[in-house]
């Protein structure tokens, strides 16, 4: 597949696409002019990532080749079974479930899916989950704690979907709802932000033991696009909502909001998904042996605990 | 008076002294007396007062205050505040066009609130009872920590009393200001909510105009019952995003408490004048077999 680059890429575009060209040529003595190539493209891409801004990291994180759930199911667990539907009303397939092993442990998983093409984005509605959606994490989710299975999350959405529908099946309370049952969910539940945390959105799958972040995915109360046009009246200041919202994974590390923030490569998980599926692999697994061995009510006290501590406020 | 304003261009409109003296209005107007904003009748202020700011003539209820809310809602007597002494901070430096510390402290001055909730311990027609009131004049009723905080204390209260709950919402939604950990309060006000009720504790959520959002979407529609109040606005994404985003022309009366009754999203409507009488009656119902054990 041919790598797309973002705007801000465009030097590096300009080496490795020279690069490329270096190399069909495939004449003699050229070996040490490509050499040379690639190391510069590198300087640069390491140049560029290392002082990456807020606004560019929220490019990153909507990169069109960045690997999505089901990428990561399939990749990461075996026996992988796709759920559907909320028994009530449809299937959305903005979010995805099902059952899985990971490393042969039975787990449930449940994610925010995009699509790749026009016609999948569409039919996934952009990964903007209807009030049914919701519903049916929430089936999926009780499920898991009937047959004690841990809970998986893949968080990766714009935000709900504000549609009229959405609104008249009551978007609100399916949002609310979830994130009331999974605060005593009696089942370990870890969280993984793999691309956008899009607000209301994305925390409605997102509450639970543990919160881990891609390095380059990004977590926001509001889109910076829908920030800026609140506060500065202009949606051409996204740029500078993104870096005064604070949404990147080591800024809300630093507030103590993220438990770990998993390395991607450089330029970011679509330019070495193998390494990011490993990284991933190995914090799960970590992560879920620590909740595992924990009884169910040091659990569920303990996941209270962190949700109480969530705020920051001075005294009189 | 009542068909000339409506012709007047809306900045000429402005300047007619009455329309001055009501401010704009979504605020309750001011003054000996005032006009309604919906049916334009000549009200006396007392008359108003009598009516907790609703329309006499028309029904239309107007915004209140924080404080006006548990005023009315409250017996006189007692009532002890809680969590009057967590402030807002500013966690993450945050400035738009303006700084967030700078918002704050305007927010302050023009309400005369620390922060979007007030919350109090009082009675009920006699019923011990934990309410607590969003301020839509503080920064549109915006739940940052202090709100979320603050929730939490009034829950936490509700369950020491092992009395009921009542929230009065309206707010916009989470607080930008504060970035996720605003977000976060939707999930930690959900969480208290779900101890409230594994402990039998009723928690009736009141949703008033606008309740939107964040808040929306987490404290406002887990109550045992929701109730709304006429006309309020309630729903996830505001009118002008969803209009945005399917470029059609929303339903008549969309997400107004008429349209989620009839939608199956609330329990009932009820009338500001009403409420406490209800809401006495519900608790009363729910708290029976607590207080006969």
């Amino acid at each position: 597949m041919k790598l797309q680059y973002l705007d801000f890429e465009q030097p590096i575009a300009e080496l490795e696409g020279k690069v490329e060209e270096l190399k069909e040529l495939n004449q003699p003595g050229i070996q040490e002019d490509i050499k040379r190539l690639e190391n510069k493209a590198r300087k640069e891409l390491q140049r560029l990532y290392s002082k990456l801004t807020a606004w560019q990291t929220v490019q990153v994180a909507r990169h069109p080749q960045r690997p999505y759930t089901l990428d990561y199911v399939h990749a990461l667990f075996t026996d992988v079974e796709v759920l559907a539907g909320d028994r009530a009303y449809a299937d959305d397939a903005a979010i995805v479930g099902g059952l899985a092993r990971f490393q042969g442990q039975a787990i449930l998983w449940i994610g925010q899916q995009k699509g790749r093409d026009t016609k999948e984005k569409i039919q996934r509605n952009f990964g903007m989950p209807r009030p049914e959606g919701y519903r049916k994490a929430l089936r999926l989710m009780r499920l898991a704690e009937r047959f004690r299975l841990p809970v998986l999350t893949f968080i990766d959405t714009p935000g709900a979907y504000p549609g009229i529908g959405a609104e008249e099946r009551g978007q609100s309370e399916a949002i609310a709802r979830n994130l009331a049952v999974m605060s005593d969910l009696a089942v370990p539940i870890i969280s993984l932000v793999i691309g956008e945390g899009g607000s209301g959105g994305a925390l409605a799958i997102g509450v639970g033991d543990r919160l881990l972040m891609l390095e380059y995915s990004v977590y926001s109360v509001i889109s910076p696009e829908g920030c800026a046009s609140i506060l500065w009246k202009d949606a051409a200041k996204a740029a500078e909502a993104a870096e005064t919202l604070g949404i990147t994974a080591r800024r809300l590390q630093s507030l103590g909001l993220v438990d770990e923030v998993i390395d991607e490569p450089l330029g970011g998980a679509h330019r070495n998904v193998q390494l990011v599926y490993e990284n991933i692999a190995a914090s799960l697994a970590r992560h879920l042996q620590e909740l595992q061995g924990m009884e169910t009510a040091r659990l569920l006290s303990h996941r209270y605990e962190r949700l109480m501590h969530y705020g920051v406020v001075g005294a009189a | 008076m009542n068909w000339f304003s409506r012709v007047l261009p809306p900045k000429i409109n402005k300047k007619v002294p009455e329309q001055e003296a009501t401010e704009s209005k979504r605020s309750v107007p001011e003054g000996l007396w005032s006009k309604c904003s919906t049916c334009q009748a000549v009200l006396y202020r007392s008359e108003l007062e009598e009516n907790q700011q609703v329309c006499p003539h028309c029904g239309h209820h107007h915004r209140l205050t924080a404080r006006q809310r548990l005023h009315y809602f409250l017996d006189p007597e007692p009532r002890l505040e809680i969590g009057a002494d967590l402030l807002p901070v500013d966690p993450l430096r945050f400035k738009d066009q303006k700084r967030y510390k700078e918002r704050l402290q305007e927010a302050q001055q023009k309400s005369g609130e620390k922060d979007a909730l007030v919350v109090m311990r009082g009675l009920l027609e006699g019923q011990p009872v934990v309410a607590a009131a969003f301020a839509f004049e503080f920064m549109g009723g915006s739940m940052g920590s202090v709100v979320g905080t603050r929730f939490v204390k009034a829950a936490e209260s509700a369950l020491v009393e092992r009395c009921p709950l009542i929230c009065f919402s309206a707010s916009g939604g989470a607080r930008m200001q504060e970035g996720l950990l605003s977000l976060l309060q939707m999930a930690k006000t959900a969480a208290v909510i779900e101890r409230l009720g594994k402990a039998r504790i009723p928690f009736i959520s009141v949703l008033t105009d606008p309740t939107m959002g964040g808040v929306s979407a987490s404290l406002a529609t887990l109550g045992d019952i929701l109730i709304a109040e006429p006309n309020a606005l309630i729903g996830f994404a505001g009118p002008r995003v969803i209009e945005q985003t399917i470029r059609e022309k929303l339903p008549e009366g969309f997400q107004r408490a008429e349209y989620l009754l009839e939608h199956g999203a609330i329990d009932q409507i009820v009338d500001r004048r009403q409420l406490r009488s209800s809401i006495a009656r519900q608790i009363g119902i729910l708290m029976q077999a607590e207080h006969s054990a």
